[in-house]
């Protein structure tokens, strides 16, 4: 592949930065990453463009070892007297530091597998007019509803080297595009998001017919009781659920300290048979990333397998404790916040959102959750807020939107509960799911919207 | 510095700009983790670069770079016009900024030790001692103590003639015990969670807080919530602890009263707000004892500054007066279409985000009780202390907060800790049940250095000064734990 970007360095002055900053160590070990992106953001809100914004911006990341002890250093300057100071920084933080008993090495090299596609010509060279036109159709579509758009529709080029002293030397570049609205139809709300590296996949009108549709079908809900809920929630909310079972549990990190709800538990059942869910960095179904921040090839991970804890993700400090190998899911950095599973997929089933709709005698149907937040980390306990569309199903029809309402409920406990998986695998920021309908769901509270 | 924001502003204007400003932002920042033992992370970071405004044919532009140069001013210059002609093909009006005085001066925040010049030895050390004391309690399987520090230098720029140089220097610390047993897993933290608390002073400011005298009871306290009872679920009366008050102030207070949310410009992220402009001066937000200002002025608060990132200067704004709600956090454009001047709340993240309505310090004024008058005159309550988790609705009216500990109060007296603690409600019911204020001996000013807002995602620093309070008739104990049933 070929690219010619104006906004990208390019792998060999990329690749030269690196390397050149490792000469610059003369300690044991030494880990450089370099980062150089450009990103733009138009954002709207009432039908109208109000912040429009675009950033060039670098990172040299620096992690500096002798013996045990780690320094860790970063700057967001690639001239050459920078880097040489970012270098210098983290040697000096490692001579100050103690002994990290867990540090068995820096990762060494590995074959980095052709990985799908991950750099999108279309994406880098997106311009604010196109973005304003796409807004333009966004809103037209709004008034055919009598609704007002809010959103952002982002692109962004990435390119990153990462480079050690054992012989690391990985270089990727890539791309990404979000489309994100709420639609205001009066007191209704409608949501919708489209992710893609290849921002042609995202088409701007179907996304806001989608959100412009719930929007007009919830205008003036009705208060319902909380309580138990039969609910079909889309792929927004599963994605959610996800998110934080990777956060609580799902890094080698969180086994290892004991907070994790994998903990004392891999190889047991923790949820329903009907639940697989893995991590795979390579499948172009998701967000493709050819290696993690330490320059490892992303592995395929089996984290959940017919609903038995299966295993967690490592990097390289994870990883030595234990004497395996990485995973491929360091996050670079300091390297000490453990590893993080973020290109997840849930196993698809074979419904859809009707079927799963025709079969609910009575129950509700979520299109987002809003400001969720754990509240047992063992329990997986969250909570959070139903959004821009809740509606009332009743003998297999949606029948009312109802306002919003408070959720507190184990996400395992959910996924345990599972009646129904829809067919269709949506990518989203971190996961790739389907919808699904989950029996008993726990509402605890509501709102006045 | 002043020839490169005049190159970038003369382009600007060349280009067809009738507003232009600049900001050049070089921070740096220092922080340091232990765990169980061991410097778990020792960092240093440094960020520079200019981020360029413009209104042109009436319509916002913003570009950045991290490269400061001649010839970068003129590129990131066109970039932010180009940029803002796209957007006004969108447009319903012109933008339209409430006038400001232009400003020439250069400011710096109050410190008296500079925690970049405190030998890593004795931060390291400090930590460690802390770690130390809290792993004696067997029960504590993750044991943390972190430090964090920033200087952050930045010029403004704008084309009405203001010319802004301010340094801020800031710092925080705090420590936190995780005990694990048998499958329940519970934590204290001190001074506050989720890193502890935060000024703009200097290394001062964490030495003050002691925490290796503290990291004893906090280890203690820890180990005993894992067998303590749970919370049960009741209708009770709630007495909250500074550091949570400090976020029940920022979620149901700060948060809707920006005044952009209001406008519905975060409507597609962080949402909306029930405080909408009719309410302004009418709205019965809380009870009579509830008064709360935005004061970017207070000495040594996260959320001060000399000018806002418009270069409109700090002030003190009331926000609720006897209950009352009584004005917003605004910008020079949402003033502009209220008939207002702005109340300086614009702030970015850095040099590469544009400036957004942010919290200033929202602080809930002092009222005349002690704590201990206020537990003696509580007949069933609960003390709650230590945020743990939290989340509202996207019009900021109902909200979920749990804290890490907290404390029965029976007849008057403190009784037994309770474990997972979680309260609920809606935000002008639980403020009209405020009936009693610590007084200002036990009023403090928390920071608060994580308070994300916008896309592209920012994070501002921002200040809450509260003292300990009590509110009437509140729901607690929201979760059940099916391993254990509740006690009452």
């Amino acid at each position: 592949m070929t690219i010619d970007n104006k906004n990208l360095f390019g792998k060999e002055r990329l690749q030269e930065l690196a390397e050149k900053a490792l000469r610059v160590s003369d300690v044991d070990q030494t880990q450089v990453s370099i980062q150089v992106a450009k990103s733009s953001l138009t954002r709207f809100a009432s039908s109208i463009i109000h912040q429009n914004v675009s950033e060039t911006n670098g990172a040299i990341g620096v992690r500096a070892i002798i013996g045990k002890k780690i320094g860790y250093a970063e700057s967001n300057s690639l001239e050459g007297e920078d880097i040489k100071n970012t270098v210098k920084k983290a040697v000096e933080f490692a001579q100050h530091q103690q002994d990290n008993p867990d540090f068995r090495s820096l990762p060494s090299p590995k074959p980095i597998p052709n990985s799908p596609q991950t750099y999108f010509e279309s994406t880098a060279a997106s311009t604010p007019e196109a973005r304003a036109a796409s807004v333009e159709d966004i809103v037209k579509t709004a008034s055919k509803y009598r609704a007002e758009a809010a959103g952002s529709f982002s692109a962004a080029v990435y390119e990153q080297a990462i480079a050690n002293s054992l012989g690391i030397n990985a270089y990727n570049a890539k791309t990404s595009a979000e489309l994100t609205m709420v639609m205001t139809a009066d007191t209704g709300f409608g949501y919708s998001n489209r992710i893609a590296q290849d921002i042609s996949e995202i088409n701007a009108a179907e996304a806001a017919e989608e959100a412009a549709k719930i929007a007009a079908d919830s205008r003036s809900p009705i208060a319902i009781e909380p309580g138990e809920y039969d609910v079909v929630l889309t792929h927004y909310c599963t994605e959610d659920m996800l998110r934080f079972l990777s956060w609580l549990g799902f890094s080698a990190l969180a086994l290892q300290e004991g907070r994790s709800f994998m903990t004392g538990k891999l190889g047991e059942k923790i949820c329903g048979e009907n639940i697989t869910i893995w991590d795979d960095g390579l499948d172009p179904r998701g967000m493709v990333c050819p290696f993690d921040g330490e320059g490892v090839p992303k592995q395929k991970v089996d984290l959940i397998v017919n609903g038995v804890a299966k295993a967690v993700v490592y990097d390289s400090l994870t990883a030595g404790k234990e004497g395996k190998e990485s995973t491929g899911h360091g996050t670079g950095g300091t390297g000490t916040h453990g590893p993080f599973a973020w290109n997840m997929f849930m196993k698809p089933g074979n419904t859809t959102l009707d079927d799963m709709i025709a079969s609910t005698e009575r129950g509700l149907l979520v299109t987002r959750f809003n400001y969720t937040n754990v509240v047992h980390p063992m329990l997986t306990i969250f909570t959070g807020m139903t959004r821009d569309g809740t509606f009332l199903i009743e003998n297999g029809r949606v029948t009312k939107p109802v306002k919003n309402l408070r959720f507190t409920q184990s996400i395992l406990e959910a996924l345990s509960n599972v009646e129904m998986i829809g067919k269709d695998l949506i990518k989203q920021g971190m996961a790739t799911v389907p919808a699904i309908k989950v029996k008993n769901f726990r509402f605890t509270g509501t709102t006045e919207f | 510095m002043k020839d490169f924001t005049e190159k970038v502003l003369s382009k600007a204007a060349e280009l067809g700009a009738t507003y232009a400003d600049v900001r050049i932002v070089n921070s740096k920042s220092e922080s340091i983790q232990v765990k169980n033992g061991k410097v778990d992370t020792l960092a240093s970071s440094s960020d520079k670069g200019f981020g360029v405004r413009v209104i042109v044919d009436g319509a916002w532009g913003f570009a950045s770079s991290f490269t400061i140069s001649d010839e970068e001013a003129e590129r990131v210059a066109e970039e932010a016009v180009r940029i803002a002609r796209a957007s006004a093909r969108l447009k319903k009006e012109d933008v339209k900024l409430a006038p400001v005085d232009p400003v020439e001066g250069k400011f710096e925040n109050d410190w008296k030790i500079d925690p970049f010049e405190v030998p890593l030895e004795e931060k390291i050390s400090l930590l460690l001692d802390a770690d130390r004391i809290q792993r004696q309690r067997p029960e504590i399987k993750i044991s943390e103590a972190n430090m964090q520090f920033w200087r952050t230098e930045q010029t403004f720029a704008s084309s009405e003639g203001s010319y802004i140089e301010q340094t801020k220097l800031e710092s925080g610390a705090g420590i936190e015990a995780t005990a694990i047993e048998s499958g329940e897993m519970q934590r204290r933290s001190y001074p506050a969670s989720f890193g502890g608390d935060y000024a703009a002073k200097g290394y001062e400011f964490v030495e003050q807080w002691d925490l290796p005298g503290h990291a004893e009871e906090c280890a203690k306290e820890a180990a005993e919530l894992l067998n303590a009872p749970q919370c049960p679920s009741d209708i009770r009366d709630l007495v909250l602890e500074g550091s949570m008050l400090a976020l029940q102030v920022h979620e149901s207070c700060g948060h809707p009263i920006e005044l952009d949310r209001v406008f519905g410009t975060e409507s597609s992220f962080a949402g909306t707000s029930f405080l909408t402009t009719d309410k302004l001066g009418a709205f019965r937000y809380g009870s009579e004892n509830v008064n709360i200002v935005a004061d970017a002025t207070a000495p040594g608060g996260l959320g001060s500054f000399f000018y806002d990132d418009e270069g409109v200067p700090a002030q003190c704004v009331d926000i609720v007066k006897e209950g009352i709600f009584s004005g917003y956090l605004t910008s020079r454009e949402t003033a502009a279409k209220m008939g207002w001047r702005s109340g300086g709340a614009m702030r970015a993240d850095s040099w590469n985000r544009i400036p957004i309505i942010r919290m200033t310090n929202i602080n809930l004024l002092p009222g005349d009780w002690t704590l201990d008058e206020i537990i003696k005159d509580t007949k069933k309550g609960i003390y709650a202390a230590s945020v743990s988790s939290w989340s509202i609705d996207d019009k900021r009216l109902n909200f979920q907060f749990g804290t890490e500990a907290a404390w029965e109060i029976v007849d008057g007296s403190i009784g037994r800790m309770l474990k997972n603690p979680t309260y609920t409600g809606i935000t002008y019911e639980f403020w009209g049940g405020c009936d009693a204020i610590c007084g200002r001996d036990e009023w403090h000013l928390w920071g608060v250095p994580n308070c994300g807002k916008g896309e592209p995602m920012q994070t501002a620093h921002v200040g809450h000064g509260v003292a300990p309070a009590r509110f009437r008739n509140v729901r607690v104990g929201v979760i059940e734990n099916p391993d254990e049933e509740a006690e009452d």
